[in-house]
This record gives C-alpha cells, structure tokens and sequence, in this order.
C-alpha cells in the first residue's frame, strides 16, 4: 500500500518508501528544532527564559522581548531608522545593479559568443570555487585606493559582480530562450537593446527573481565590518549585533532579533520558490 | 577592425560593465594575492620581495598553521561529504512527495541557509551551564553528571561547528539538486522498468544520477568551497582565538595575519595555498564523478 504523501512508482517499494519518510521526518526535526527554539524564546517571559532545566516551548508568551527591543533601539546613539535605510539602499542597489550587469554580460555570453566568450566563462566557473576571504586582502587596497572606504559604494559595487548570479542566468538563458525567438525579434528591426530588456529578459523571469533572491539574502546580512567605520552609514545586522552582544541578559532580545531577521529573506524565499527550483534546473555544468 | 567592432561592438558593450568589476574585484586580486605571496608587505611601507620565506614559514615554522591545516581538513573532509550527500539524498526523498508536501519540506531543509544569524541560537542551545539546553537534557536523562562546555572544551568545540556547519548546508545544491530531478524526463523511468530495473537504488545509480550529472557537478564546486572556506561562522560560534586553537581553520588563520597583524604577504601566502588547495579537490571531485552510472 503506498502511503498517502507519496506518489507510487513500480519501483518503489512501501517498506523503502516507509524508510525514507521516517528520516526525512528525523532530519526535518533536527533542521526545525533551532527554529522552533528561536522563535519561542522571542515570545517568553524573562522567568521562562531562565528556567532549570531549560523549557523548550513558551508557556505564558509575551510581547515583551519586542518591547525591550524597540527600548533599546529607540536609545541608540544613532537612530535605529538609518541603520535599517542604510541596509535598504545596500540591498536595493547592490541587487538591482548585480541583476542588470550580470544579465547583460550573461545575454552577450550565451546568445552573442562573442569571441572570447568560452575562456570568460570557463574563468567564471572557476571562479565559483574562490572562497572571498582568498581575495579580502587585495580587495580591500583596491577600495581603498579607489578612495571608497567608509562609504556605500565598498559593499555595492563588489557585489555587483558576484559570478554566482552570472553563471545561474547564463545557463537559464541558454536552455531557456530560443534563438529562433530573439532572431525574430531582430527581423522585425528590435536593436540588440530591445532584444536583450523585451524579449530575453520577460522570458528569463525566473532567472532574474533568483538573483534577486540570492543577492539580497547576501546583502541583508551584511554587517559592512571591514570597510564601514562611521557609526551613521553602519548597517541593521550590524547594529543587531550590538544589541545581542549584551550577553546572557539580552538572551530574549536577542531571539526576537534574530526571528526578525530571519523572518525577510524566509518570506521573500517562500513567495519565490517556484522560480528559484525552476532556474536551478539549469544549473548543471557540462563537462 | 572596423568590420569587427560592427559585428561585436554590442556585445562587448554589453559585457563590459559586468567583466570590469569581475576583473577588478576577482581576477586580478587573485593574481595581486599571488604575487604579494612572495613578499613583506604590511600597508604602510612598499612591499619587499622574499622569494619563498613566505611558504617556507608556513610549512615549516608556523606550528598554529600545521593545526590550522589539520582542523580544515577534518572539516572538509567531513562536512563537505556529508552535507553534498545529504543534500542529494533529502533532494531525493522530497522529490517522491506530493507538491504540497514537496513545498513544506524543501522551505524546512533550505530555510537555515538563509537565516543569516540565526544559527547563534545554537550557542544557546549548546551553552556551556546547566542552563543550556542540550546540557540540561543530557544531564536529566543521567548521561552525564556536570555540564559539557561544548564551546570552549577543545574536544568537543570543532565537533559542535561541524553540526551547526551541517545544520546550514543545505543550500544552493540542495536547490539545484531538488530541480536537477524535477527536470529529469518520466519515459526513462518507464523504459528503465521495462529494462529490469528493480529497486530504488538501480534507479538512482543508472538513470537517475547519470542524467543529473551537470547539477551534481555545480553541487559538488559550491560544497568544496564552502567546507574549505569555514572560518567565520567558527569564530562566530567559539571566539578567536579558540581554545588550544581547536578550532583554527585556514580562513581564520588568514584573517588573524590580514585584518589584525597586517602581515599581507604571509596572510596572501596562506590564501594561495588554500586555493590550490580547493582546486586540486575540485579537479579530484570531477573526475569521481565521471564514474556515476
């Protein structure tokens, strides 16, 4: 008999499909626990927070972990609003740039090959495999030099040429768009523009929400450490960070922080999950 | 050249703004880094060129990073694998599930990856007193008798990462693992039954991984690189420097010569060989994959 969550295949047999859901319930509960714990600790009375032995669920939920959060913002130095505007304006630059660069660049890779194109690519490839701490060093006399330090630009600009992003939208693209389409596109006297923004890009759709996706998950959590020092251009998670640095007194505040953070780039994923699962279909390399 | 600039002049238009910064911020400081590996540079006088006093320190006089190597590569070779298999295993079970069910487990194994810093709660969880809260069920159910300083013990710190590094893992392959299978066309199953296969397993290995063999491919690159470039998610959890430099990685030897001694030259030195390193493995992962199927 097959269970009533699987689909059955000849293959398949009840025992094994048994097995399989007994660990993926297993290992669902390991990834949850975390979760769970987080976001029932930001609802708990300071007298729960502290309790031996420790209690897994909140018994009396509370706001009050919010409340001590928004105290403690509203007595910060700098107000709490432009550390959040601060992370608005990284995050929306720095996706919208990386998102129209790296299509391009994309666009003119896999629809154009232009001469040269091949070893671009194969440089991209490899590329993917350089943790950024490799190139910290020289990146950061490079900003300095080019006099960006303790400025937005240090975190935008850098992340506008993230080769993940350029390498998920090559490959979508080249699986995805016809060139047949974009020659028709040309015959009717579209320019290459035109082509790229109102015939490749709408049929990319996926593609470009899961740069969206990817980009502003790294730059929401940017905390700038290296290359913002004045307190008024530092960003949320940085000033999250303070907060929760408090220590153990801060144990409730620091949930309800970080189920706040969590919380966006969580949303932003679940509305999003169908095109992000659809442009990794095409993200395979060939050999 | 002229006929040449007609025929691509868009397109390198098109490319160029994106492959300047590419240049700019990956190309060239990688080859800035391997040059600066052969010198004493510290940002305030010009660099002065030492030939291989740099890799010869390393690999000869430098006791921390010998324990630095050896806790990367206990890392890597036990997240990397786990993490790529588990990755390929959950894909494999959530994609037998109905959509409705196939959605609620995907967000549940993805949404740790994107949590940003939620994984602290960890350090809650594993919390050295008895407050904290696998302690105190360790200690309930009488398996050990005092509280385990999990993070700060020597033996047990680098073991508590591996499970919070696991914890995350599961990110962008598991994504590309979950699609390679959903884009897998049904009729090789069908034909696969009607050829002999039997089980599960004899259709994972000679129809199924064989034809996602590019997506495990891109699992395979983005693994290496996040289980070699642990180092900042350890500091996070168990300080720097942490006890006994139990869990000194590489990256964290990295950042204490390039963002606290300002010893460019050695710190650029530890990054070539860590990106060496991270190729060879690559090169070696590609190769096993050849033999699928």
């Amino acid at each position: 008999m097959a269970l009533p969550i699987y689909r059955k295949r000849v293959t398949r047999s009840s025992g094994g499909d048994f097995a399989s859901l007994v660990m993926l319930l297993g290992l669902g509960a390991f990834m949850a626990l975390p979760m769970v714990y987080v976001i029932s600790s930001a609802f708990k009375p300071l007298n729960e927070l502290f309790l031996f032995p420790p209690r897994f669920f909140v018994k009396n939920p509370t706001l009050d972990n919010f409340k001590d959060l928004a105290i403690l913002m509203s007595e910060s130095w700098v107000p709490f609003s432009r550390y959040l505007l601060n992370t608005l304006i990284i995050t929306i630059f720095g996706t919208a740039g990386h998102v129209l660069l790296a299509s391009l660049c994309a666009f003119a890779i896999c629809k154009h090959r232009f001469p040269g194109s091949r070893v671009i690519f194969n440089l991209i490839v490899m590329s993917l495999m350089f943790a950024p701490e490799v190139t910290a060093v020289p990146n950061y006399l490079t900003i300095s030099w080019l006099g960006w330090v303790d400025t937005y630009w240090a975190i935008i600009i850098p992340s506008w040429a993230s080769s993940l992003g350029l390498f998920l939208m090559k490959q979508f693209m080249e699986q995805m768009v016809p060139d047949s389409l974009l020659e028709a596109a040309r015959i009717d006297g579209a320019n290459e523009w035109q082509v790229f923004w109102r015939v490749a890009m709408p049929t990319v759709r996926p593609a470009w929400l899961t740069l969206i996706i990817l980009s502003f998950q790294s730059l929401w959590g940017n905390t700038g450490s290296t290359f913002i020092y004045s307190e008024n251009l530092k960003t949320l998670p940085h000033a999250l960070n303070q907060i929760v640095s408090g220590g153990i007194a801060r144990a409730g505040v620091g949930a309800a922080v970080a189920l706040m953070m969590m919380i966006v780039p969580v949303t932003v994923f679940i509305i999003n999950q169908r095109n992000v699962v659809q442009t990794m279909g095409t993200s395979g390399i060939k050999e | 050249m002229r006929a040449f600039l007609r025929k691509w002049g868009v397109s390198y238009l098109f490319a160029l703004p994106y492959l300047v910064l590419f240049f700019v911020f990956t190309v060239i400081p990688v080859l800035i880094a391997i040059a600066l590996s052969f010198t004493s540079y510290n940002m305030l006088q010009p660099p002065v060129w030492v030939g291989w006093d740099n890799y010869v320190k390393l690999l000869f006089g430098d006791d921390v990073f010998l324990i630095a190597i050896k806790n990367t590569f206990l890392f890597a070779a036990i997240t990397g694998p786990i993490s790529y298999f588990l990755c390929l295993i959950l894909a494999w079970f959530i994609n037998e599930l109905k959509p409705a069910m196939r959605t609620f487990f995907t967000l549940l194994f993805y949404a740790p990856s994107i949590s940003g810093n939620v994984f602290m709660i960890w350090t809650v969880l594993f919390s050295g007193d008895a407050y904290g809260w696998i302690n105190g069920l360790l200690l309930r159910w009488g398996i050990i008798y005092e509280p385990v300083r999990w993070l700060t013990n020597p033996d047990t710190l680098l073991w508590v990462t591996m499970i919070v590094t696991l914890w995350m893992s599961l990110g962008t392959s598991f994504l590309a693992f979950i699609a390679g299978l959903q884009g897998i066309d049904e009729s090789l199953y069908e034909a696969g039954a009607i050829d002999g296969v039997r089980n599960r397993w004899q259709e994972l290995w000679y129809i199924t991984l064989p034809a996602m063999r590019p997506q495990l491919l891109f699992g395979a690159i983005m693994s290496i690189t996040s289980s070699f470039a642990a180092g900042k998610n350890i500091v996070a959890l168990v300080g720097f420097p942490s006890t006994d430099y139990a869990g000194h990685t590489v990256i964290t030897h990295l950042m204490d010569y390039g963002n606290i001694r300002f010893e460019m030259g050695y710190a650029t030195a530890i990054a070539t060989l860590l990106f060496l390193t991270m190729m060879a493995t690559q090169q070696l992962v590609q190769h096993l994959l050849r033999k699928i199927g």
